[in-house]
């Protein structure tokens, strides 16, 4: 089985780190998995968006044509890549920063919202994650849980709280 | 009987190729002479350019490497980086140093790494045919400036000594000649401190030799000497920089 | 089928090859930025000193080559690295580390040309790399991996072999493999070569001097020094040509693609071998010496999959004894070939 998730969004918005964090779930459940990132010039603001490939067997390409699941965390990103989704595949929308046109099916949160009312804006990638995990056990949620412990400052524990409160707000929408 | 003079142990016997009159042969022995007096001939690495002087290895009889043109310090650089015991200079022209090495030059100073630079100024490019180099006086005549070089059209020559004295890497500089026994004396004292910096670890130290090339200055090797002396200091005055 | 549970680590391409080059003796670093290598010299700032070696943040392509070239004169194994624009200006360089005989690891993360190109995927250095790249008959040893291990373990292949042979080596990579993360097993052992330097500069003590050189103005020396040279060519050629096979036993058609391009050109063959079609890969790992000896019973057709332009087919044609059928499908600039468009050229070459 091979699952290719687009997630793209604005610089800033913690877009690869979710693409490495589920990667990385992945990687320690024993699969194959591949993370390519991909920038415009600029560093803040504008487009950002990575690929993630996750399988059982032996990946080719780390490009993803047609994804299986998209996370578009702002209205460029989910212009941009609506039309990448596979025939069975799932479209997540980050609604506080996108409108989805009434012709477009898709799964529609609003995320930055959800993370301001958690005290901390930039979790709403956290929250996304949540959300296709809820709908899609791509990987164990408890791996996601080890890697926020992990990657957390020893001086900022309040970091995996924040973030495993988005987590769950996520798992639950 | 004590023997006072004698051929230095760190200079092969052999003949160079350098023409007549020209100033390569006395910074050779010079730093022959101090490599002996300071007993480091055993660890030191000379680091020879393109230019007249890229086979100085031929007449050094110690460890030595090439470089390609300008490329004297970033060669240097690393070899003193990975070999801290060891004493590392570099032997560069005027366009070495100045105009194709500009980017080197001025950034191992500023990176203050811990290396002696001889640098020899004879406002002419030598070993291809007596070409402007960045040095060169305001109506000089060279190959590329038969008219003399003209400010508006070449530029003014380039005081890079005065230049890296503002860096604070760099912790010794000075301008001496070799128009006369006295000056090559002085050379020899300037050449003789810039290699103890280094064996004390001051620092970036570099020694600016003004150096007489009778074939492409078109005049004998004695007038040589003389324009040094009349015309070249006046450009470039010696005496210690910084 | 799952990975065996070894503990691995999720990193870069660019990263491995950092790590596997500390991890195979490397003890100095010179580096300029430049995307998509950056990640490269962001992992070797970070480590280089803390573990006993050298970093040097160069002032630019040109000394960050010369760097390395003194680093390697006194025994030391140097690498620097870059990608395609700043490949471009290290190559004077490159020419006096073989000139030199000095063993030397250069990494080229190629990116989009000519020019400024772009910073995405790209093999049009194929040519510079694999011809010598510089003034003057000689040859890099070039490598190319194909995934994030690869890119770790080829490190330690890639220091041997240039202290073995006194020659350059390229590691030829793209903005794919470089900037792509995957699980990386650093498990593996590796096994640093000791070799002669005794040419090496570290002061005269207790012997005669060397001379690190390439400068030979005695008639006839330099032809002489150049013969020395083709001897090592030759013997590379004959012993270190090395390239993976997958399914060419029985196929009528073989692809022929290396490094990223062959990870897509395998997964095209998986999909035809489904579809029943009798089609094989050969991704060549040295593209120099190129692994000629693969091509020796030549199939009927080949299928050459680049990011390029008609740069590894030459090879290709070069290596076949007989006139086979060599089809092409090429991009450059950024794109590349996709499995589907792969599987559509393959199909017509192998019905045709």
């Amino acid at each position: 089985m091979t699952k290719s998730i687009i997630i793209a969004g604005s610089g800033g918005q913690g877009i690869m780190l979710i693409g490495k964090v589920l990667a990385q779930a992945a990687m320690d459940d024993a699969k194959f998995v591949t993370w390519l990132p991909a920038y415009g010039a600029e560093v803040r603001g504008g487009t950002a968006h990575c690929m993630v490939i996750i399988s059982d067997a032996e990946i080719g390409s780390p490009c993803v044509e047609k994804a299986d699941v998209i996370i578009a965390m702002n209205q460029l990103s989910f212009n941009k890549f609506k039309n990448q989704l596979n025939e069975k595949g799932i479209l997540i929308v980050n609604s506080s920063l996108a409108k989805v046109n009434s012709e477009t099916k898709a799964l529609k949160f609003p995320f930055t919202e959800i993370a301001i009312n958690l005290g901390n804006i930039k979790v709403a990638n956290m929250v996304a994650l949540g959300a296709l995990l809820g709908k899609k056990k791509i990987v164990p949620v408890k791996n996601i849980v080890n890697i926020i412990k992990q990657m957390a400052p020893a001086d900022r524990p309040e970091l995996i709280t924040v973030n495993q409160a988005a987590l769950n707000k996520g798992l639950e929408l | 009987m004590d023997k006072i003079y004698t051929h230095p142990r760190a200079l092969r016997k052999t003949v160079t190729h350098y023409c007549p009159g020209c100033g390569h042969g006395i910074l050779h022995r010079i730093i022959a002479e101090v490599v002996d007096e300071l007993a480091i001939r055993e660890k030191v690495i000379g680091i020879a350019p393109v230019g007249c002087a890229v086979i100085a290895y031929d007449y050094w009889d110690f460890d030595c490497s090439e470089a390609a043109h300008g490329r004297a310090l970033a060669v240097a650089t690393a070899i003193k980086r990975v070999r801290k015991e060891n004493i590392v200079f570099t032997y560069q022209g005027d366009g070495d140093l100045a105009a194709i090495g500009t980017n080197e030059t001025i950034h191992a100073a500023n990176r203050g790494e811990n290396l002696t630079v001889i640098f020899i100024n004879n406002a002419i490019y030598g070993m291809t045919g007596g070409q402007m180099a960045p040095t060169t006086l305001l109506n000089q005549k060279t190959a590329t400036t038969p008219k003399g070089r003209n400010a508006q059209l070449q530029g003014y020559p380039l005081k890079i000594s005065e230049m890296l004295a503002l860096l604070p890497g760099v912790k010794y500089i000075e301008r001496t000649s070799l128009h006369s026994p006295q000056e090559i004396i002085k050379t020899k004292k300037a050449i003789k401190q810039a290699f103890l910096n280094q064996v004390e670890n001051i620092g970036f130290s570099l020694v600016e030799v003004l150096s007489p090339c009778p074939t492409y200055w078109g005049i004998s090797p004695s007038q040589s000497l003389n324009w040094i002396r009349d015309t070249m200091v006046k450009e470039f005055p010696l005496g210690r920089i910084k | 089928m799952r990975q065996k549970s070894i503990k691995k680590i999720l990193i870069s391409g660019n990263e491995a090859i950092a790590e596997g080059a500390i991890r195979a003796g490397c003890t100095f670093y010179a580096g300029y930025p430049i995307t998509p290598q950056n990640e490269l010299i962001g992992y070797m700032a970070e480590h280089m000193q803390d573990r006993g070696g050298v970093f040097i943040q160069a002032e630019s392509e040109v000394a960050a080559i010369n760097m390395v070239y003194g680093a390697a004169a006194t025994g030391v194994r140097a690498m620097t690295s870059s990608s395609s624009p700043g490949v471009s200006l290290k190559q004077e360089g490159i020419s006096y580390i073989a000139g030199a005989e000095l063993p030397v690891v250069i990494v080229n993360i190629m990116r989009g040309g000519p020019g400024l190109g772009n910073i995405w995927p790209g093999q049009s250095d194929y040519f510079q790399a694999t011809r010598g790249g510089g003034h003057g008959d000689y040859r890099c040893i070039v490598l190319a991996p194909a995934n994030v291990q690869e890119c770790y373990d080829m490190m330690i292949l890639a220091f041997n072999l240039a202290d073995q042979y006194r020659n350059p080596v390229l590691i030829l990579g793209d903005a794919m493999l470089g900037q792509m993360m995957e699980p990386l097993n650093t498990s593996t052992k590796f096994v640093i070569k000791n070799v002669d330097k005794s040419w090496a500069l570290t002061g005269c003590k207790d012997r005669k001097p060397n001379i690190v050189k390439s400068f030979y103005m005695v008639k006839g020396d330099l032809e002489k020094f150049n013969l020395k040279l083709q001897k090592k060519y030759e013997a590379l050629q004959a012993k270190e040509e090395r390239w993976e096979e997958f399914l060419v036993k029985d196929a009528k058609l073989v692809l022929v693609a290396y490094g990223s391009m062959a990870r897509i050109a395998k997964a095209a063959v998986k999909t035809l071998r489904l579809k029943g079609k009798k089609v094989g890969l050969i991704r060549p790992i040295t593209l120099w010496p190129f692994p000629k000896q693969a091509f020796k019973k030549p199939k009927d057709k080949y299928l050459v999959v680049e990011m390029s332009y008609g740069q590894l087919i030459e090879d290709v044609k070069l290596s076949l004894s007989v006139n086979a059928q060599v089809g092409f499908i090429g991009r450059a600039g950024g794109g590349f070939p996709s499995e589907e468009e792969i599987i559509v050229k393959a199909n017509k070459l192998y019905n045709g």
